[in-house]
């Protein structure tokens, strides 16, 4: 059924993705690649991979952008994107099969392959880019947030989130319960501010961003910088500073 | 968006079909048609032909064409599925209709109820086909309230369109009204075309790089670097950029094809006698088939997808 479910749990699954730490490296989106093409959704078909036109399937991506401020100055922003399984998921009441549902008990946006007919229309419906179709199977995927990692009792328990937060070398990535507002990743949410994508679209998605923190200006740090550093004069002892005085005549 | 030549076959023949088919089960109880055997079979088939060849057509572009039938079961939630549902209830009525005007020549009391049912299922139709676009949130120039009526109404125009030639060559008294009907269609349709049009211009999208990202509190959103070097699924379906260039006009081309030409033709022939009447309305028929062919193109081709948001685009 493809009807978002009547009675959802409180248990919402999701991201927190940290743009102030992303470095930009493409790691997640790698070990995701890694991991999901011999996992629920095998195969992440690639075609053309080593010929003058690759394409493949990706269920996480990483933008790069730029933020001109209103004085011209300007910051990079590394901007990860999968799947935010979102609580009003459009990609789910169009579609006509039934393939595409989202599950009461964690919220996880998932596709069944065996019931999809390729129509694409989830990837016309979803405003965030995080359907993907599978040319050679002729199915639509997308991130599972790795539903076969995260249950997954073979696993040391550290090692059940999703692949793209297990393998991020700066931590810029959280896993856990968004429905929860005590749980780790709501109480960051909370103290950082984190947002949710494209609101206006009305999808309710449950990934969070937080925002890059403020950038220092250039003066500001100029008029900081002598008294943070060590060693100046000012902050000398008095033998130090009466040397300091004779020896500046 | 990718303007996939399935789809367009689709929403195109399908609409000419169930126009010319509703526009038989309306006249037919207005008593303003005889049930002819061969008029009746030559209209149904032509209409079902229509039918049948648009809705092959949008399975074409199935990535799974043969699960086609799983797509009657979620009428609940989603307008693709309705479609499907609709299309193969509409069936019942219009084979009906068209038995019993076929084999008994009646399209009079209870037959004339059965068009009518036909029609209403025909109209039906084609507004879900509408709805598919229209509910699309992520495509405004789709979201427009102005989708629903020029589906439908484009619907009625080339059925009518159709119906014009067929009652020229059985040289039904209705042929010469009609044919003012048919003018009242197109300009109708070029109406609806223009205020859609008008509709897409003016509005900017509700959103933008800045809300697409959520940096819009630091600064000018712009795309630095993309996540691949070469393109991808998203680009190629939802980035779509040719038309854009040539889009004024290929309108152009849509509305003298679609509308302009075929009215004067259509205007042409209610001042020439049978045979020039029958002609002119032919080309009409060929030019309608042109100008929707640009026009529906352009629906896709035009259309703008939110998810471009991501890849370079400012406003969607």
């Amino acid at each position: 059924m493809t009807s978002l479910p009547r009675d959802p749990g409180p248990v919402k699954l999701g991201l927190v993705i940290d743009l102030d730490i992303c470095v930009g490296c493409h790691a997640c989106a790698v070990n995701c690649k890694e991991w999901n093409t011999s996992g629920h959704s095998a195969p992440l078909t690639d075609s053309d991979p080593y010929g003058a036109d690759p394409s493949g399937v990706w269920f996480n991506r990483i933008h790069s952008f730029e933020v001109v401020e209103d004085d011209g100055d300007s910051r990079t922003v590394h901007f990860p994107k999968s799947c935010l399984h979102c609580d009003d998921a459009p990609c789910v009441t169009v579609c006509p099969t039934g393939a595409s549902y989202k599950r009461a008990e964690d919220g996880i946006v998932l596709v069944n392959a065996d019931a999809c007919i390729g129509c694409k229309l989830c990837s016309w419906a979803c405003p965030y880019g995080a359907r993907e179709y599978d040319e050679d199977v002729g199915v639509m995927k997308k991130c599972t947030l790795c539903i076969d990692k995260i249950y997954n009792e073979n696993l040391d328990p550290r090692s059940r989130v999703p692949a793209c937060v297990s393998t991020c070398p700066v931590g810029a990535r959280h896993f856990g319960d968004l429905g929860d507002p005590q749980s780790e990743v709501s109480l960051l949410v909370a103290a950082r501010e984190g947002y949710e994508l494209m609101p206006e679209q009305g999808c309710r998605p449950v990934n969070r961003y937080l925002p890059p923190r403020p950038k220092r200006k250039p003066e500001r740090a100029a008029a900081v910088a002598p008294a943070a550093m060590p060693g100046g004069v000012e902050t000398a002892g008095l033998l130090a500073r009466w040397v300091d005085r004779m020896l500046s005549r | 968006m990718h303007p996939a030549k399935s789809v367009i076959l689709f929403t195109t023949a399908s609409g000419a079909g169930y126009g010319l088919i509703a526009w038989l089960g309306v006249l037919a109880a207005l008593g303003l048609l005889p049930a002819e055997r061969w008029f009746g079979f030559v209209a149904f088939a032509l209409g079902l032909g229509l039918v049948v060849l648009g809705l092959l057509s949008s399975t074409l572009h199935l990535g799974r064409p043969e699960r086609a039938w799983r797509a009657f079961s979620q009428w609940r939630s989603s307008w693709l599925s309705r479609e499907g549902v609709a299309a193969v209830i509409t069936f019942l009525p219009v084979g009906l209709f068209a038995l019993i005007w076929v084999v008994a020549q009646a399209n009079q009391g209870p037959a004339a109820a059965v068009g009518l049912v036909a029609s209403l299922c025909c109209a039906v139709t084609v507004a879900c086909t509408a709805m598919i676009y229209a509910s699309l949130k992520t495509v405004r120039a789709w979201s427009s309230r102005w989708t629903l009526p020029v589906y439908l109404v484009l619907s009625a125009l080339s059925g009518a369109v159709l119906l014009n030639p067929l009652l020229q060559a059985w040289g039904l008294p209705l042929a010469a009204p009609f044919a003012w009907v048919v003018l009242l269609l197109l300009a109708a349709g070029a109406a609806v075309k223009l205020l859609y049009w008008r509709d897409l211009d003016r509005g900017a999208g509700i959103s933008s790089a800045e809300s697409a990202t959520g940096l819009g509190h630091l600064g000018r959103v712009r795309l630095l670097e993309a996540p691949h070097s070469e393109s991808n699924y998203l680009m190629q379906e939802m980035g779509y950029r040719i038309a854009r260039k040539h889009a004024a006009r290929l309108r152009r081309i849509a509305l003298v094809a679609g509308f302009g030409l075929p009215f004067l033709l259509v205007a042409l022939g209610l001042a020439l006698p049978g045979g020039g009447a029958l002609a002119t309305a032919l080309v009409a028929v060929a030019l309608v088939a042109l100008g929707l062919a640009v026009e529906r193109w352009l629906f896709f081709a035009e259309a703008k997808h939110v998810v471009t948001l991501y890849y370079g685009a400012s406003r969607a």
